[in-house]
């Protein structure tokens, strides 16, 4: 806990800036937090797992760059191979029947392979036998399985015997030099592909002794960084670049990667699967973060769909959703997330000489590895990653798949049920006690939780007037406008602009976090730290409603050092109003840089209560909720 | 991704006479010396789809079309063909292989399209929407052919057919009005409860549909089974699926969400809304979630499904081969500006064998085998395999298919040779379609006209 005391020290003196200031010593200090270390790392129980749960290869953060793909492309060319053919002999597998009376049209269809004929609709459970006659599937052309390889599936081996006699003896006249070569080739990448995986395995293993080679000056570090806070962005620094060569071909970058560094952002271009394109206009205080071409990654993505084989469809959806902004929100996305992965668990099996643990655990990386190219992690999606990880490093071996696979599925509902429903009712429950009659509340944005509490506030006939104040270009609040007015909340709309106007009327103001910090910041939504400014300087208090899983152990004084750039177009243009086109032409100028924030950090100083699901507590006890109960609750 | 994929290759299109026949099916139809079929499969495959149903009308057609499928993709795709009575339409074919559909959502793609949009990017747009159907829309193709100082053809002048009449909404992503067929003609008729919904509609004449398709599968056996008179895809399931899409029946959203509830039976029925409804209020709703919206908030009964749209970038190549000057179009363009859709191991094979001052133009593609005379000129046109041609040949804008003996001084514009067929000596041929096995006497001429042999 040394750490998280020297760093709140350090932010100690009242840095109160929220937007734009030129880097002054305590920024460095912040741009290399505490990350997430021992204390709520459990003891890794073997060498491997050091690999997977080192800080350096695991800590997520909102902002982070796309970690290396698990799978190189030699096992995704394996996969490939084993998978799509064992698919093929499943279904016709299913649907083989092979009638007598259909043995003429069988031999007669010489070149192809008549596998079977299937002619009775009834048959097939549930079809409704219309007046079209059902037809029969005819298999005229199989992917052969390649030989030597005996994946998963005694089944379609099975099947394949059941169909190479009647293949074989079609085309033996004819094509049999042809076969025969097919089958020696199919037979040579087998081999490949086993070797490929045997020197893929062998580099995991030299992977983990790097990584066991380097642990000791690691703990040496972090020992140092308990020692000297103020040191501590000077040593690192130094480290990384000191680090071995060996140890920076490892396919996990570093997490936070600045993006100002050329030479790292095109090796991490390289392993990504979106393909992204760098923004050339950049604002020099942001170059540090990632930040594309809008527009291109979409459609480049969509392309893809058939072709990322090891990529979950559920997993894939929400990627997509993600990029195009179908889904967003803190909880949302953390929700749309974790029934992707429940999906993808469900679908899982672990193949042949691989553990479960390990092999999901890299999975599971992939898979955020993907997400993170869609769209950076919020710090609640990272934390609910961090959770899954723990879970997954924590099954015990003696569990079967299935159980563990069970297993797994309940805690990530459990996760869903206690640390976000229920903790959003615990908060509304906290909250309506602080609304009553005659009220002006005052909001920002669309928080799905303050629009829980202004609708039970609501329901419990409360009598009281809703502000929400709404900002470009996102205009979330007209979502939540229009839900409030449905429900028949007296409402008044304003633009952040005009806050200062307004909140002269507001007696409370309820602000939704995307994370509290343990120094009490609350990065929010950008605006959120004018609205608590103005609120603080009318003293209307301001109450965050967060919940406590998206608390963050780090400390961050300022929204430059982490935050997360959009879309620089959408502030260049006014959707629906083509007209207002001021500044055509000149988007792509030298001279001209586009900034479009999505965070911001609103200091502890603005903030006058948390409302959490451990009750209503003020900006400066974050830090025992993180230190108390995060590591009873999230990690156990 | 839980896709699977079905081809609906057809059998003798009655718009392509004299070119095809009972021997050269239309899913066979070369294509710069390829069939036409190829292309689609060849793109399936580019894409990773490699487990596909092939639906063929007519047995025979399906033998044939199964015999080439498996001497060309052994070992490349797993093709299964089904084989459905003609004249059932492509509605009627999906009926008959319905109880072989099993995914989740169903890609149903013409196999008379050539095109090199990546069917992923339509299933891609299908899946984030969660609709029940997404079509493929692309601009229409430039008809006619080529008008660089060929004679042939300048009467036909480059005129953009009418071949849908769309409306989308404004962000381009739904699909809320299509004429396809004879309707074009009549008065469009516009639901007025989509149009309250949605505010703002945009009709376009400039887009195709591509009759690449992907249906939720759920949805699709629904229409078929209720549906018994559907015929056609195009003209009758996705008007229908369009035009009820505010007001579907309730049975086109029970089973999806029968299936997800089955899935998450661990957690509470009061929890489920909650999940719900956080990730419903995070996105900004389409018109579909708030017009099933009630006056006061709440979700109502009102079922409605999602018809969603894919457009093709313009600079993309999507072209249907369902008419003779469509095929015209096809072939000039694999050759010229599309060249890149012809898998690379079709384009020639050991070089045909010229005569002396004969001058092949350029987008040109002569099959192996193939014969010249002396001082024959050939332009922008493909000749067949094993192929005879005499000396003084012109051959300009022409197709001309496998083992076709041409004789001397016979001159070909704008036309299309299929197999076997004889040309005698000075034939002078424009814009003619010459069947299969047909044989021209010396020096006759003909315009415009199409020639077949008499069916015994």
């Amino acid at each position: 806990m040394d750490p998280r005391r020297t760093a709140r020290t350090v932010s100690g003196p009242k840095v109160r800036q929220v937007g734009f200031f030129t880097p002054a010593p305590p920024e460095r200090s912040i741009s290399d937090p505490p990350r997430f270390q021992d204390p709520i790392q459990p003891p890794s129980p073997s060498p491997t797992q050091v690999n997977d749960h080192s800080p350096s290869g695991n800590s997520l953060s909102p902002v982070m760059i796309p970690p290396a793909h698990h799978h190189s492309d030699n096992f995704l060319r394996t996969a490939l191979q084993v998978t799509s053919p064992t698919k093929a002999f499943s279904y016709s597998a299913k649907t083989v029947t092979i009638p007598p009376e259909n043995e003429d049209v069988a031999s007669s269809f010489s070149p192809g392979r008549k596998v079977f004929s299937a002619k009775s609709p009834s048959s097939f459970p549930g079809v409704k036998a219309s007046s079209v006659p059902a037809s029969e599937l005819t298999t005229v052309s199989v992917v052969n399985l390649p030989p030597g390889i005996s994946e998963k599936a005694g089944g379609a081996s099975v099947e394949v015997q059941n169909d190479r006699p009647v293949s074989a003896k079609t085309l033996k006249e004819k094509t049999s030099k042809a076969e025969r070569r097919a089958l020696q080739e199919a037979q040579r990448a087998a081999k490949a592909a086993a070797k490929a995986e045997g020197t893929k395995a062998s580099s995991a293993a030299s992977k983990v002794v790097t990584s066991a080679n380097t642990k000791p000056s690691k703990a040496a570090k972090s020992s140092s960084q308990k020692n000297d806070g103020s040191q501590v962005a000077a040593s690192e620094k130094k480290g990384g670049d000191r680090a071995p060569e060996k140890d920076r071909k490892k396919d996990a970058p570093h997490p936070r990667m600045q993006y100002d560094d050329k030479s790292r952002v095109e090796k991490a271009k390289k392993r990504a699967v979106v393909k992204q394109t760098e923004a050339r206009n950049r604002v020099e205080l942001f170059r540090h973060l990632p930040q594309y071409e809008h527009g291109t990654q979409l459609p480049d993505l969509e392309t893809k769909f058939f072709e990322l084989d090891p990529m979950h469809p559920a997993v894939y959806k929400v990627g997509l959703q993600y990029l195009s902004g179908d889904i967003r929100g803190g909880n949302a996305r953390c929700i749309a997330m974790f029934q992707a992965f429940k999906e993808a668990i469900k679908d899982y099996s672990t193949p042949p000489e691989k553990t479960l643990i390990r092999d999901l655990a890299a999975r599971i990386s992939s898979y955020v590895s993907f997400l993170i190219e869609c769209r950076p992690l919020s710090i609640s999606m990272g934390n609910a990653i961090k959770f899954l990880k723990n879970r997954i490093a924590k099954l015990p071996l003696a569990l079967s798949e299935s159980e563990a696979k069970s297993t797994l599925m309940l805690d990530i509902d459990r996760f869903i049920n206690e640390k976000i429903i229920l903790s959003e009712k615990v908060i509304v429950k906290h909250a309506v006690t602080k609304i009553q009659d005659g009220d002006v509340l005052l909001t920002y944005g669309a928080s799905s939780v303050v629009e829980m509490i202004l609708l039970h506030a609501h329901e419990l006939g409360k009598h009281f007037h809703v502000v929400v104040v709404d900002s470009r270009p996102k205009l979330e609040g007209q979502l939540l406008l229009r839900r409030l007015v449905r429900k028949g909340l007296s409402c008044t709309h304003t633009h952040v602009n005009a806050v200062s106007c307004i909140m002269q009327d507001v007696t409370r103001v309820f602000l939704g976090a995307s994370s509290v910090l343990s120094n009490g910041t609350v990065y929010s939504r950008v605006g959120t730290a004018c609205v608590a400014m103005v609120a603080h300087a009318f003293r209307v208090p301001v109450l965050v409603c967060c919940e406590a899983y998206k608390f963050h152990e780090r400390v961050q004084l300022d929204s430059i050092c982490f935050n997360e750039l959009g879309n620089p177009d959408a502030i260049s243009k006014v959707q629906g109003r083509e007209e207002i086109n001021y500044l055509d032409g000149l988007v792509n100028q030298e001279n001209l840089q586009l900034l479009n924030l999505i965070y911001d950090a609103t200091p502890s100083d603005y903030v006058s209560m948390i409302i959490t699901d451990y009750g209503m507590i003020p900006p400066t006890s974050v830090p025992v909720i993180v230190r108390e109960y995060r590591r009873d609750h999230l990690w156990s | 991704m839980d896709f699977q994929v079905v081809v609906l290759a057809g059998g003798n299109s009655k718009n392509l006479t004299p070119l095809v026949s009972k021997e050269l099916p239309k899913p066979l139809l070369p294509v710069a010396n390829c069939p036409v079929l190829n292309y689609v499969l060849h793109q399936l495959e580019q894409s990773n789809l490699k487990d596909l149903i092939v639906v063929v009308e007519g047995e025979d057609t399906a033998l044939l079309v199964g015999a080439w499928i498996s001497g060309t993709f052994i070992d490349r795709l797993h093709v299964e063909i089904a084989a459905v009575p003609e004249d059932i339409g492509t509605a009627g074919a999906l009926r008959a292989i319905s109880h072989h559909l099993t995914a989740k959502d169903i890609l149903v793609v013409s196999g008379d399209l050539v095109s090199d949009v990546p069917p992923g990017a339509l299933a891609a747009t299908h899946r984030r929407h969660d609709a029940a159907v997404t079509t493929m829309l692309c601009s229409i193709p430039v008809s006619g052919p080529l008008e660089s100082g060929s004679s042939g053809g300048k009467d036909k002048a480059k005129k953009l057919g009418r071949y849908n009449i769309i409306g989308l909404d404004p962000s381009k992503q739904f699909l809320l009005h299509i004429a396809t067929g004879a309707e074009i003609e009549k008065d469009a008729r516009i639901s007025k409860r989509i149009l309250h919904a949605v505010g703002q509609m945009e009709m376009r004449s400039d887009l195709m549909d591509a009759h690449m398709y992907a249906f939720k599968r759920s949805v699709l056996q629904e229409v078929l089974d209720i549906k018994d008179t559907f015929q056609s895809l195009k003209e009758d399931v996705l008007p229908y699926l369009v035009r009820s899409q505010l007001k579907s029946e309730a049975l086109l959203n029970r089973t999806p969400q029968g299936e997800e509830n089955s899935n998450e039976k661990v957690s509470s029925q009061n929890n489920q809304a909650f999940i719900s409804r956080i990730l419903a209020n995070a996105s900004t709703p389409s018109f579909h979630g708030l017009y099933s919206e009630n006056p006061d908030g709440s979700s109502s009964t009102r079922k409605t499904h999602k018809c969603c749209v894919y457009i093709a970038s313009s600079s993309s190549y999507c072209v249907r081969l369902n008419s003779i000057q469509a095929f015209m179009d096809i072939n000039r363009d694999v050759t010229g500006d599309a060249d890149h859709l012809l898998s690379p191991n079709n384009i020639i094979g050991p070089s045909p064998k010229l005569g002396t001052k004969t001058t092949v133009g350029p987008n040109c593609r002569l099959g192996e085998g193939s014969e010249m005379g002396d001082k024959c000129q050939v332009k922008r046109s493909i000749i067949g395999r094993h192929c005879r041609i005499g000396s003084h040949v012109k051959a300009v804008n022409s197709v001309v298919m496998n083992h076709v003996t041409i004789g001397d001084g016979c001159i070909i514009q704008g036309s299309v040779i299929c197999s076997n067929v004889q040309l005698q000596e000075r034939v002078v041929l424009k814009d003619c379609q010459v069947g299969a096995g047909f044989v021209v006497t010396a020096g006759s001429e003909y315009k415009a006209e199409s020639l077949a042999k008499k069916e015994k």
